[in-house]
């Protein structure tokens, strides 16, 4: 086994590991902290599957923007202490057999259909590269990324709206 | 795809040559079963969004394995789209939590079961 081999599995435990964290901690603050860990794994797995592009912008966009956002509405929302109360064990237990039994189907799944292995004949190292990306985004794309420009916009709008404050005596 | 004479050719990954395509299978169904679990037993309304984003962070992990094993570009021009998606969903998102508590002064979904009927 070699270096890359063990590391992919080293971040592979330690993704599954901080994911987990991220569902069973009380705090909301430690559960912010290891969602960014969980990123920044995923982005590692991205280096290693040569996205470099991709692992920037993960880290950029979810582990800088998205994740900050959480930590201020956290800290904003006040919830250092977890005031949660917990749900029955009942409804623990058949969740977990509902997400178990996913899992269970989808790897039966995978287990009877074959998946083509790379070909080395027609194989391309500098996909995942800036380049590359640029002139399928902006030749093929073009239309998606200017519409995403608008859900952008749209969201923006949106969440000033929701955000304000309303006229009525509910509030806070 | 452009060829780029500057660029010269790479070899292959070796995490693709040694590692086979259903090890990222396995690896992002589960990320995306701990965030359906995530959502099924968490009440707090914050960390059910956090295992939503875990659960989109599973298809783009598969997007990317799946793009770079076929070394097919598109794959990884979507998961930048779905990166600007998500970034519009956690603006909205939060800015609705952030309302839920200012109404209610808790962000636990228990307080929101007339949304049940």
């Amino acid at each position: 086994m070699n270096s890359t081999v063990s590391f992919f599995y080293f971040l592979s435990f330690l993704t599954i590991l901080s994911a987990v964290m991220v569902v069973v901690s009380r705090n909301p603050i430690h559960s912010v902290l290891y969602l960014i860990l969980a990123f920044f794994t995923l982005s590692g797995h991205y280096i290693l599957l040569n996205a470099q592009f991709l692992a920037a912008v993960n880290i950029i966009v979810y582990a800088g923007a998205i994740m900050v956002l959480f930590l201020f509405v956290i800290m904003f929302l006040n919830m250092k202490q977890d005031n949660e109360e917990a749900k029955t064990n009942i409804a623990k237990i058949a969740a977990t057999i509902v997400g178990g039994t996913v899992f269970v189907i989808l790897f039966g799944a995978y287990r009877k259909s074959a998946i083509p292995a790379f070909n080395p004949e027609n194989f391309d190292s500098q996909v995942g590269m800036i380049e590359n990306l640029g002139h399928i985004l902006f030749r093929e794309y073009l239309l998606p990324f200017e519409l995403a420009s608008i859900l952008l916009l749209v969201a923006m709008v949106g969440a000033v709206m929701l955000g304000k404050r309303e006229i009525g005596e509910r509030h806070f | 795809m452009i060829p780029n004479p500057n660029i010269p050719e790479v070899s292959i990954p070796s995490v693709i040559q040694n590692i086979p395509l259903q090890h990222y299978l396995i690896l992002s169904t589960l990320l995306f079963v701990i965030g359906i679990i995530g959502v099924l037993t968490r009440r707090n309304a914050i960390i059910i969004f956090m295992s939503v984003e875990l659960m989109l962070n599973a298809a783009n992990l598969l997007l990317i394995a799946f793009s770079s094993y076929r070394s097919d570009p598109s794959g990884q021009v979507f998961v930048f789209f779905i990166m600007a998606v998500a970034a519009a969903e956690v603006a909205v998102g939060l800015a609705i939590i952030v309302m839920i508590y200012r109404n209610t002064r808790n962000t636990d979904i228990g307080f929101l079961n007339k949304l049940k009927w």
